[in-house]
């Protein structure tokens, strides 16, 4: 195997370009990692838990499937963009609110997922939701009830989801 | 109150509070967070006996550098030792400041008035606050020989809790994944893809040149790779395994649901628990027997197994998200013949812990690459390594005969044989016989192979609750403590609770029908623990027991019931089911009585998270594999329990505000899985005796019949 020299690429990263520079085929969450944007989480490699989640374009997806020359010039979101552990983001706070975690290695993939749901349409639908988390997303620890009452609080407006957002789809 | 057993261990005030000189106050313990909420309820109480607000406190936890050893953060203890622990050095720290503010004021200790942190005198305008004070505080003093202190704050805490941990990690970098020491590199163990495999060759030249590795590690049978990022080291280990030759030196086991293979294994010990007189002779034609079992369970954490090693001089520092900083310590001093004060190891969090999983190995994984390497190595595993190598839930089979009396409807004799293999395979102190329970250490060209499997005194592994908690007449309870096999077995959640109280719960439940007894009824009868009633009755009522479905035509509801260790908590649950090709969860009523409450939603937490998880243990896992030994190794291939299966839970706690605390996280596990179990026998009219309650589970009960 002869090693493909890596390639310099630029990200539009929470609203601002990173350079980072990867080996062919390497995946976006190495990628995000290696440049320090450490929220976002690996779990299996597989796309199958969702613990690396962001947001393409708005769009929630698995990182870790995702090879990082294909993001192009894509606007990605990651948890950094939605919040910090000082000032927290509006489905973040849902989430400590409800103390809606137990290791909490899960969650920044779902509050990325949820921010990517709650913001596509004026009315986002739970039944929508639950499936998406139910095929996308694993929590191990058991926090599914404290989950499901942070995102019933979302979407009963007790927190604004899309303020604050950065990054597309608002 | 007398002196907890960690402040006897770690005697100095020193070891943890320090006073700084910019107010701060540090607090140590030796408990862990494992995402349980435990650290932020036993900083709750250190403060509380301090008169502060837990975030005036500065928190360190699990660090062998500077806390105090208080062994595992394990069994639901960490309240019960950790918090007890906290209380008192807090209160001898707030007694050794009250004299010397007393000595500063000029006035007795009984006219101090504390508050907030600050001492004060009534009438005088001078206040002094805990760092004023510092410099005349002899903190190298030992605790033994200083007077208990009286508590000044309750165990139940009056504030609602917010965990102090969660806001880092809901936002960036928090676990030990995320850590980045200067000039670090990434490593890799190439590991065989069955547990029964032994490495026969390993091309170093090859290796070598794969791109991105800089170094390459072959000792004895342990194979890794170090490379400059995750994604080369990612890379070159999968690129590397054609460079490997492995051979199949152990078979697994039959991969049955009966678990039967068990009864054919030769024990390690047979501990006989309890023999009493009569048990013989009214067991010798019981009115009943049954044989239950589970499978081996994964801890399947949602993260893979990771540390971070750094050596320095022949010391050795390593980052790891084990249960037990200091039991690790000893253990990877003894694999790297070091002494045990060149080891240092540093709680950094890792995923959900439910027991002993992978991150005391990857630990010791990470100390041989970095030492190769010359340089900080993180090593983190697989899923594959994770469901092949990390340590697994026991498989067991539990075979129980009762003698009815059928005047009084009530239990007369009552038999347990319960085999299983080791649910303690983790580093330990004391060992009977030297060993290393480190994996990596087992293949390297000088193994140094685990300890030998014991039991811990009193019902500890495969024996906890193997004893009833009814009064059941004559009993005779036999353990079989089996020896390690080729699937590697340790603690997880609740250990041989799970499978011993599903067991003893289906029992009852076909007891009662034996005895024509309404289960709840029944389970009444035979207890005369108070405080187990008044569980049970919260539960039943809760979920109106009273009017509950016929069952027989798919819809049924089911109890469960245990004092978790028979010393912990008290906890019944009931559970509502449809029964079609599947079971479908309606919903989980839980009542349990974890004495005082300290952190409320911290305790709700852990047992809506051990509801729910055994809920997926009993509906879904089982670990398998093919004719070939090889295991599935994604998630695909072991499902957990899904946002869409969730049902809905009420869990009520008892308020005993003026008991002891009772660890709550594990005590949930034997009920919930009896209660559904229970609960889809009755919607089936077919006993389930077996784990898990799989389509296929069902249909082979079905097919027994
Ligand atoms: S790590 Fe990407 S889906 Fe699991
Ligand atoms: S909180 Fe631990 S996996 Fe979800």
């Amino acid at each position: 195997m002869t090693p493909r020299p890596p390639i310099p690429l630029a990200l539009q990263v929470n609203g601002r370009w990173i350079s980072v520079t990867v080996a062919q085929g390497t995946p976006l969450l190495a990628a995000l990692r290696a440049a320090g944007l450490t929220g976002t989480r690996f779990g299996c490699g597989e796309g199958h838990c969702g613990v690396c989640t962001v947001l393409v374009n708005g769009r929630p997806v698995a990182s870790c499937t995702l090879a990082t020359e294909q993001v192009g010039s894509a606007e990605i979101t990651t948890i950094e963009g939605l919040g910090s552990a000082d000032v927290a983001g509006p489905v973040q706070s849902a989430f400590l609110d409800h103390q809606a975690a137990q290791c909490g290695y899960c969650i920044n993939g779902i509050i990325v997922a949820l921010t990517g749901l709650l913001a596509r349409r004026p009315r986002p639908d739970r039944a929508e939701i639950l499936a998406w988390l139910d095929e996308r997303h694993i929590c191990r620890c058991g926090a599914h009830l404290r989950i499901l009452r942070a995102v019933d609080a979302l979407l009963a407006g007790d927190a604004s989801p899309a303020a604050g957002m950065a990054g597309p789809g608002q | 109150m007398s002196l907890p057993a960690d402040i006897a261990a770690n005697p100095k005030l020193s070891t943890w509070f320090a006073l700084e000189a910019d107010g701060r106050v540090v607090f140590r313990t030796g408990k862990v967070e494992l995402g349980q909420g435990a650290v932020t309820a036993i900083a709750a109480l250190a403060a509380a006996e301090l008169t502060i607000q837990p975030e005036a406190l500065t928190v360190v936890a699990g660090d062998t550098r500077s806390g105090p050893d208080e062994g595992l953060t394990a069994s639901s203890l960490s309240i019960e030792q950790g918090g007890a622990a906290a209380r008192h050095a807090a209160g001898v720290l707030r007694e050794r400041l009250a004299e010397a503010a007393a000595r500063r004021l000029g006035v007795p200790v009984a006219a101090l008035h504390l508050a907030d942190g600050r001492f004060s005198v009534s009438g005088q305008n001078l206040s002094l606050g805990f760092s004023d004070l510092a410099g005349d505080l002899d903190m190298e003093a030992d605790m033994r020989r200083l007077p208990v202190p009286e508590p000044v704050s309750d165990w139940a805490q009056a504030v609602p809790l917010r965990r102090r941990d969660l806001p880092a990690r809901l936002s960036g970098p928090a676990f030990v994944h995320d850590l980045v020491r200067h000039d670090m590199r990434h490593g890799r163990v190439l590991r065989p893809p069955h547990p029964g495999a032994v490495l026969e060759a390993a091309d170093r030249a090859a290796l070598a040149a794969l791109p991105g590795v800089d170094t390459v590690v072959i000792d004895g049978g342990f194979v890794g790779i170090v490379a400059a990022d995750e994604y080369t080291a990612d890379r070159a280990a999968s690129a590397g395994e054609r460079h490997l030759r492995w051979r199949l030196a152990r078979r697994l086991p039959p991969c049955e649901p009966d678990q039967a293979w068990l009864e054919d294994v030769a024990p390690h010990l047979v501990e006989t628990l309890l023999d009493e007189a009569d048990a013989g002779v009214s067991l010798s034609a019981p009115d009943l027997a049954a044989t239950f079992a589970r499978p081996f369970i994964a801890h399947a954490a949602i993260a893979p197994s990771c540390a971070v090693a750094e050596w320095q001089d022949n010391r050795l520092t390593v980052w790891a998200h084990s249960q037990g900083p200091f039991l690790l310590a000893g253990a990877l001093a003894r694999a790297l013949d070091l002494p045990e004060e060149a080891v240092a190891v540093v709680h950094s969090p890792g995923a959900g812990a439910y027991g002993h999983n992978g991150a005391d190995d990857v630990a010791l994984d990470a100390a041989l690459l970095a030492r190769a390497a010359g340089a900080p190595v993180m090593v983190r595993w697989s899923r594959r390594d994770e469901m092949v190598w990390a340590p697994r839930g026991p498989a067991m089979r539990i075979r129980l005969a009762a003698k009815l009396d059928h005047e009084t409807g009530r239990i007369a004799a009552w038999s347990s044989e319960v085999f299983s293999p080791p649910h303690l395979g983790r580093p330990q102190r004391g060992l009977a016989a030297p060993g290393v329970d480190l994996l990596a250490a087992w293949s390297r060209a000088r193994p140094v192979p685990p300890a030998p499997p014991r039991s811990l005194p009193g019902p500890g592994t495969g024996d906890r609750n193997a004893i009833p908690g009814y009064a059941v007449g004559a009993r005779r309870i036999r353990h079989h403590l089996l020896p390690q096999g080729t699937l590697r077995t340790s603690a997880l959640r609740a250990l041989g609770a799970h499978a011993n109280v599903f067991a003893i719960e289906g029992f009852m439940d076909e007891l009662a029908a034996l005895a024509g007894a309404d289960p709840l009824e029944f389970r009444l009868r035979h207890l005369d623990d108070d405080r187990g009633r008044g569980i049970l009755e919260i539960a039943a009522g809760a979920a109106g027991w009273d009017g509950r479905p016929a069952g027989g035509d798919g819809h049924g509801m089911g109890i469960g019931y245990a004092r978790y260790k028979n010393t912990g908590a008290w906890c019944a649950v009931v559970a509502e089911v449809v029964v079609e090709t599947e079971v479908r969860l309606i919903r989980l009523v839980a009542a349990v009585d974890c004495g005082a409450v300290v952190h409320r939603d911290g305790a709700l937490n852990q047992i809506e998270g051990g509801v729910l998880q055994a809920a997926s243990w009993t509906l879904l896992e089982s670990l398998s594999w093919d004719a070939d030994g090889v295991i599935g190794t994604g998630w695909d291939s072991y499902p957990v329990l899904g946002f869409a299966k969730v049902p809905a839970v009420d869990v009520h706690l008892a308020h005993r505000p003026a008991s002891a605390p009772l660890g709550a996280g594990e005590c949930a596990t034997g009920p919930t899985t009896a209660a559904i179990a229970n609960a889809a026998a009755a919607a089936l009219g077919v006993r389930l005796r077996r784990l898990p309650l799989t389509p296929s589970g069902l249909r082979a009960a079905i097919d027994e019949i």
